[in-house]
């Protein structure tokens, strides 16, 4: 047991736990009873407070533990986060403005609320809903390995299920204070989290590899370890092979990131379209921060560091990389700061998924299907719990069930969040694309994107299914028909699927519009896309 | 589709800028060791020194199309009008 780190870790996660309580009186608006206020924090965040809490919330503990893990690994193929991190903002930056536009202007708490309104059709939304629920959920269980992953590197590393107590009991919390102070309590704990973050990585970054001989050396020593494994896909540098892969996996995920809903949740609880612009062109400083930190999974190869044995599984985690190299090279005080910074890390994002996840629960399926007529203050009670539901849901999956389950589902989950880009995405600019030909595109464009996830193996060839997201294109059959047989380039499966899914749609729209079929009405007016905060035209927020 | 694309889009030549930054997906560019900069192998300075570019791209767009009034009423085109060019 590692009591320094202990009781730093302790006295910096109690101070999030207060501000977490306190925050429900922060920026108070009339009421906590409304889903503008609980879920998007009164949609009055300025540019500062949206900073922290998109960063806090994009750049999540699973992130700072499995990039330098996937580095440690398997070397250069592990830093696409840093062009996925580039190219993300300028892609994103033109349709989240629209988006949060138009959702001011109808009150659209989800993007399936959006594309209800767009398209008219429940049904539409629901299936983007139920994708976006089951998108997060994996994301949610991964950030409990994050702080898992520092839990036992602090000593908290038991067998079985009462192992897992410590995690759960900072869950709980986590849960209570949500609860109560819904999107408010992440955005105050971003600040926190977001500090401490910059604070040790900037340590980390000048600090451990002077200690290792510099940047120069520890390369030196990945390629040395890299040349003497018998696998074929690492180095410090790519190879032929997965040049493809690193770059459509780069831009895939970048696609993917903003249709995720938690993403979405921190652009609509924003004040303007100014605030979002802003953030456009400051959030890539996280960006630099990931990049560094990835590379620390080199520093790790060079320090010599091992991955503990999670006493639950009783298999390695790479994922305790990262807190055990700050734990034998730090000063106990400062790795117990590194730990909190990691651990608090996992909260953030933790609570807004949640929220976001409780928010498309109860915007589209309860208030869709259950209760029609359900006053704002009933929405917000249901989402509250939904919240409850949520994370207790992502526990159980860590506890009873294997973790690597949550890693796959993860996996998968990044290619089916994509499936919604044209429903979502491209539905901002036109609504060429017919009702139907989206559904048939999405069912398509799934269906497609798990068939060829499972038949990848895992890289080690212990698993024969769901083991990674890079497909070699000799693999890519269309009814027995094999249009690249032979080749061993890889690629990533999302942006496969997502092209079978707009081909698909674009045929289905096609048929639809000759045959005349009612495409649903549009409650969206082009002029609303570009109405900005000082427009008498924005809705009142937490009006009925 | 003239008449809804005028009143649906509002563009400006300086997006174009946004897609600059998808240049740094063509690996073939920079997947070299040679030269280092600090000890570090070229691929990964390079990227590192693409992300003041994407700052900037994304910078200049807001800075040149700020001044671009935002619509306060709503349309006078109907929906259905707005709606679909095609067909």
């Amino acid at each position: 047991m590692q009591w320094t780190e202990l009781v730093v870790f302790s006295i910096l996660f109690l101070l999030v736990t207060v501000m977490g309580f306190i925050a429900a009186r922060w920026q108070k608006g009339e009421t906590l009873a409304h889903l503008d206020e609980w879920g998007l924090g009164g949609r009055k965040f300025g540019s500062w407070i949206t900073w922290f809490l998109v960063g806090g919330d994009l750049y999540t503990a699973y992130t700072f533990v499995a990039v330098p893990a996937l580095v440690f690994g398997a070397g250069a193929t592990g830093f696409f986060a840093l062009p996925y991190t580039v190219i993300l903002y300028p892609i994103v930056f033109l349709p989240l403005v629209r988006l949060w536009s138009v959702a001011r202007v109808h009150g659209y708490v989800t993007p399936a609320d959006f594309v209800k309104g767009r398209y008219g059709s429940h049904w539409l939304a629901l299936i983007i809903a139920i994708t976006g629920i089951f998108a997060t959920m994996p994301y949610i269980a991964l950030q409990l390995v994050g702080l898992e992953a520092v839990l036992r590197s602090m000593g908290l590393n038991g067998s079985g299920i009462l192992g897992h107590l410590p995690l759960f009991i900072a869950f709980v919390i986590l849960a209570l204070y949500t609860y109560q102070s819904g999107l408010r309590a992440p955005a105050l704990i971003a600040f926190v989290k977001d500090i401490l973050i910059y604070l040790v990585i900037l340590v980390a970054i000048v600090y451990l590899p002077t200690k290792f001989g510099g940047w120069s050396e520890v390369f030196n020593d990945a390629q040395a370890k890299f040349d003497a494994t018998p696998a074929k896909g690492d180095g410090i540098l790519l190879n032929a092979n997965n040049q493809l892969q690193y770059a459509t996996l780069a831009l895939g995920s970048a696609l993917a990131l903003f249709l995720y809903p938690h993403s979405l949740t921190g652009i609509l609880a924003s004040r303007g379209r100014n605030v979002i612009k802003r953030n456009m062109v400051a959030l890539p400083a996280y960006s630099l921060v990931l990049g560094l930190l990835a590379l620390l999974g080199y520093v790790a190869i060079s320090a010599g560091t091992k991955p503990i044995v999670n006493q639950a599984t009783g298999r390695a985690d790479t994922n305790t990389i990262v807190p055990e190299l700050f734990g034998h090279n730090f000063p106990s005080w400062f790795a117990g700061i590194a730990f909190a910074a990691i651990g608090i890390g996992a909260l953030v994002p933790a609570a807004i998924m949640s929220i976001a996840a409780a928010n498309l629960w109860t915007r589209n399926v309860y208030k869709e299907y259950i209760r029609k007529h359900a006053t704002p203050a009933e929405e917000a009670q249901q989402a509250k719990i939904a919240s409850l539901v949520v994370k207790f849901g992502a526990v159980a999956f860590i506890v009873f069930i294997d973790p690597q389950f949550s890693i796959d589902l993860q996996l998968i989950g990044g290619v089916i969040i994509l499936q919604t880009l044209p429903a979502v995405a491209i539905a901002l600019y036109t609504r060429w694309f017919h009702v139907w030909g989206l559904i048939s595109g999405w069912v398509a464009g799934l269906g497609y994107g798990m068939y060829l996830l499972y038949q990848i193996p895992s890289a080690d060839g212990k698993r024969p299914h769901f083991g990674g997201s890079a497909l070699a294109l000799d693999k890519l059959s269309l009814f027995g028909w094999h249009p690249f047989a032979g080749s061993t380039l890889q690629i990533y499966v999302g942006v496969v699927a997502i092209a079978v899914n707009l081909i698909v749609a674009a045929i289905v729209t096609v048929i639809a519009r000759r045959a005349k079929v009612f495409n649903g009405t549009d409650q969206t007016d082009p002029s609303d896309y570009h109405v900005d905060e000082d427009s008498d035209r924005i809705k009142p927020v937490a009006a009925h | 589709m003239p008449s809804d694309r005028k009143a649906n889009l509002r563009w400006s030549n300086w997006n174009l800028l946004l897609l600059v930054p998808l240049l740094m997906l063509i690996t073939p560019w920079f997947n070299k060791d040679m030269p280092r900069l600090f000890g570090m192998p070229f691929f990964y300075w390079y990227q590192f020194a693409w992300v003041p570019v994407g700052v900037l791209c994304v910078l200049l767009v807001y800075v040149k199309t700020k001044d671009t009034p935002t619509t306060k009423g709503p349309d006078k085109l109907g929906v259905d009008e707005l709606d679909e060019g095609a067909n």
